[in-house]
């Protein structure tokens, strides 16, 4: 077998494509939150600071998405056909959230008629609730699976993809956004922005706690096979240990302002919730509940041995500069929103 | 309706639509490279105004280009799912290298483009200028990389067979190296330079037909006049290379561009014409054997013609691979002609003094736009009915789980947003062209308060 550093090449692509998963959720997480929230702010200053604040960076992180939809496309072909021909309804709603939403950051700052900017607030806000919803609605169906075919086509219909499960995964994506989002915000603004997002922000960590609880249970009742992982490998409690410490961390650190630490706590709770699901779903990319054997696993997914090394050749050279460029971007805007001539 | 037809009407609508955007964000990164470098250079004002204005415009070109950009990623995984487990090997790691390699350079240095004008060094902003040049240069050499590997495939052998089969790669540099990506990538760099440097001509035409701008319009005029001469004069010998590299790995495209039929004729070379399907004939105004000569050398050489190729393995729609082709050569000749009659009047110095002549230039966007357009409608109409050239039928290549109600909600869906987002696009470019250029004072004049009356902070209306 092709080996690097003991683990296969189909184990490497999946742990890249994770990353750079988790990479989009956490750096568009922030920015996705930020414009959900945004019509919790009401005043046209208020909102612009806020637009600000993600608008040097928002761009740079949706190249992860970019980046995700390529690995997976290069790495996973066969998962990549099966999973977006399946969310065909739900992505393309998706898809157009994306384009109201980067062009509403675009176009509101470029004339400054009060209903022009207000009617742009709102499209920004809603297209940043529709996509938190949705990825985290096809995230929910992926963790639970698909109706697939003999020839690894999904053979369900659209209706489905709106069950429980999935519609609290959905919400809770949202809420984790919103948390994440706030948070961020407070390190960017000051004075009474300031304190209005402090706000803001313990109202939407509870939102999160909430939701986030629901889905456990729920989960642990009706979906007990999610479990699976958990209760048959002991030592890996220590992973939703430490996400629930990293959750609570989050309420206390903004208690005592100090934003960044919660800022890194509700990263790393991403994280740790990507890696629950990752490992839950090891080895599966799609799994097919009623016919085992249709479901699309790391391996009858997979691109050729050859693909799988040029893939993670370009990981290696591309990683490290994607880092380099964008600390210096983020260096570059660092500190609280100051508006210039060339702003938003 | 057809589910093959939805689905390559959609594909063809969206990515018709993106189109006109990166290549303008190409186009225009290279003027403001010009422009910035003009600035750092001479330290002139007049530069800093110009390439400050032109930012602005960039930064509306590129917000859309990147919105309706990732909906081409995904559109190959929901509408064409058979052709992207086919292809996933060798497409899918073009992707995604445009992606990690050229997107993200881009990206990341838009922010310091656009809003780190006063948060850097000026020698830092250049250097991210640059950047974002750059990386919109390696975006267009990775897609393009990627579409030449369907019209001219390397590098690569088959697995499996019937719903199974896929093609693998067996050589990297072979796939990225085939054939015909060296001369497309130069095609489409050109192209897309000229949509740029055409919008710089058309916006400071204008200005100077409205008196307006003036000392900052004249330069930059000149400029992009010298720009678009030099790539419209490259264009037309690159062009000719693609012909070529056409001529000799896809001559059933090559036949349906001309119109020929008849393999053991001379073919000609039509100025203006028409196709009859039916009849299997070309009328109209040509140049007897002129596609004999470009193809072979000489006018009496035979080219193999459409009659050679069974009819199932003929392009459908000749006509229209012909009158695209010939949009795009009869634009092409117009932006070589209107670049050499401008640098004659400059040279005679009388290059402002004919407005009639500055409306032209005005409208002269319009040109590489269509150009483009028709062009990349040549290559993909011609291509077919296959998706990868000789190998995959475009009618194997559709998703099997999407059906044609799905393709027409998306369809309307995106017909709807693009509408409004066209619509919105050109209100808001007319809009900054209308306001122009900025002075905005230099950092001293600023911060003793000599600009309070700053007129774009008061534009954008900034308040406590």
């Amino acid at each position: 077998m092709h080996h690097f550093l003991g683990l296969d090449y189909n184990v490497w692509w999946f742990l890249v494509f994770g990353a750079v998963i988790s990479g989009y959720a956490i750096l568009d997480g922030f920015d996705l939150g930020a414009g959900s929230l945004h019509l919790f702010l009401k005043k046209e200053s208020s909102r612009r600071i806020a637009m600000n604040a993600i608008g040097p960076i928002w761009d740079g992180n949706e190249v992860w998405l970019v980046i995700g939809g390529g690995a997976l496309f290069a790495g996973f072909p066969v998962a990549y056909a099966a999973i977006f021909s399946a969310f065909y309804v739900p992505f393309m709603i998706f898809l157009v959230g994306l384009i109201f939403r980067a062009v509403s950051i675009e176009f509101r700052s470029k004339e400054p008629w009060l209903w022009w900017r207000k009617a742009w607030d709102i499209v920004y806000c809603v297209a940043s609730i529709v996509i938190s919803l949705s990825l985290g609605l096809m995230l929910g169906n992926v963790v639970e699976g698909l109706p697939l075919n003999g020839n690894k086509e999904f053979s369900g219909d659209l209706l489905s993809f709106f069950n429980p499960f999935a519609v609290m995964v959905a919400i809770t994506t949202l809420a984790l956004f919103m948390m994440h989002g706030a948070i961020f915000l407070t390190m960017k603004t000051e004075n009474r922005l300031f304190v209005k997002l402090h706000v803001l922000a313990n109202n939407f960590i509870v939102f999160f706690v909430v939701s986030f609880t629901i889905t456990t249970v729920y989960t642990l009742l009706y979906i007990p096979h999610l479990g699976d992982f958990f209760r048959s490998r002991p030592q890996y409690f220590a992973i939703p240990l430490l996400m629930i410490l990293a959750i609570a961390n989050i309420p206390r650190q903004v208690k005592v302002g100090k934003y960044r630490f919660a800022f890194i706590s509700s990263t790393i709770t991403i994280s740790l919730l990507l890696i629950m699901v990752a490992l839950e779903v090891f080895p599966y990319l799609l799994y097919s509940p009623q016919h085992p054997e249709n479901s699309i696993t790391i391996y009858n997914a997979a691109s050729s041995i050859r693909t799988m090394k040029i893939l993670l050749v370009m990981a290696l050279v591309g990683t490290p500069l994607v880092g380099i460029y964008t600390s210096f971007v983020f260096w570059t805007f660092k500190g609280k929103v100051k508006l210039d001539e060339m702003s938003y | 309706m057809d589910v093959e037809i939805l689905a390559r009407v959609q594909f063809a609508f969206t990515i018709g639509f993106h189109y006109i955007y990166p290549p303008l964000s190409i186009g225009l990164g290279l003027m403001l490279v010009i422009l910035e470098g003009l600035y750092l250079r001479t330290g002139q004002r007049i530069y800093e105004m110009a390439v400050r204005f032109w930012i602005r415009i960039f930064a509306l070109i590129f917000g859309i280009g990147v919105a309706t950009g990732i909906i081409m990623e995904f559109e190959f995984g929901t509408n064409w799912a058979t052709y992207s487990k086919y292809v996933g090997d060798i497409f899918g790691s073009a992707l995604a290298a445009e992606g990690i390699f050229a997107f993200a350079l881009e990206s990341g240095f838009l922010g310091i483009l656009i809003f780190g004008w006063n948060r850097v060094g000026p020698r830092i902003h250049f250097f991210s200028t640059i950047m974002v040049f750059l990386g919109s240069m390696f975006s267009a050499v990775w897609i393009v990389v990627a579409n030449s590997w369907q019209q001219t495939p390397a590098g690569y052998h088959i697995v499996g067979e019937g719903l199974n089969a896929r093609a693998e790669i067996t050589d990297f540099w072979a796939m990225v190296f085939n054939p015909s990506s060296v001369d497309r990538i130069l095609h489409v760099w050109t192209g897309a330079i000229l949509a740029g440097a055409f919008l710089v001509l058309s916006v400071n035409a204008w200005y100077l037909l409205h008196r307006k701008h003036v000392e900052i319009a004249r330069p930059t005029f000149k400029i992009s006049l010298l720009v678009v001469t030099v790539f419209s004069l490259l264009q037309l010998f690159i062009g000719d290379r693609s012909a070529e590299v056409v001529a000799h790995y896809q001559p059933a495209k090559l036949a349906a561009m001309e119109g020929h039929f008849d393999s053991s004729a001379i073919a000609d070379m039509y100025i203006l014409g028409y196709v009859d399907k039916k009849a299997e004939k070309t009328n109209g105004l040509k140049i007897p054997g002129g596609l004999s000569f470009l193809t072979y050398g000489s006018f009496k050489t035979p080219v193999t013609g459409l009659r050679a190729f069974k009819p199932e393995d003929r392009p459908s729609q000749v006509n229209s691979v012909f009158q695209f082709y010939h949009l795009m050569v009869a634009s092409g000749v117009a932006m070589i002609f209107l670049s050499l009659l401008g640098c004659w009047l400059w040279w005679r110095k009388k290059l402002f003094n004919y407005r009639w002549l500055l409306w032209v230039y005005a409208l002269s966007v319009l040109l590489p736009q269509i150009a483009n357009q028709a062009g990349w409608f040549t290559a993909e109409m011609g291509r077919q009915p296959w998706v990868v050239y000789g190998m995959l039928r475009t009618s194997d290549a559709l998703s099997r789980a999407v059906t044609a109600n799905q393709i027409v909600f998306s369809l309307i869906l995106f017909t709807i947003v693009y509408i409004v987002l066209f619509t919105l696009f050109l209100f808001l470019l007319n809009r900054k062209i209308q306001h122009g250029p900025v002075d905005y004072g230099t950092k001293e004049e600023i911060e003793s308060g000599q600009r309070r009356d700053n007129p774009l902070l008061e534009h954008h209306g900034v308040q406590g």
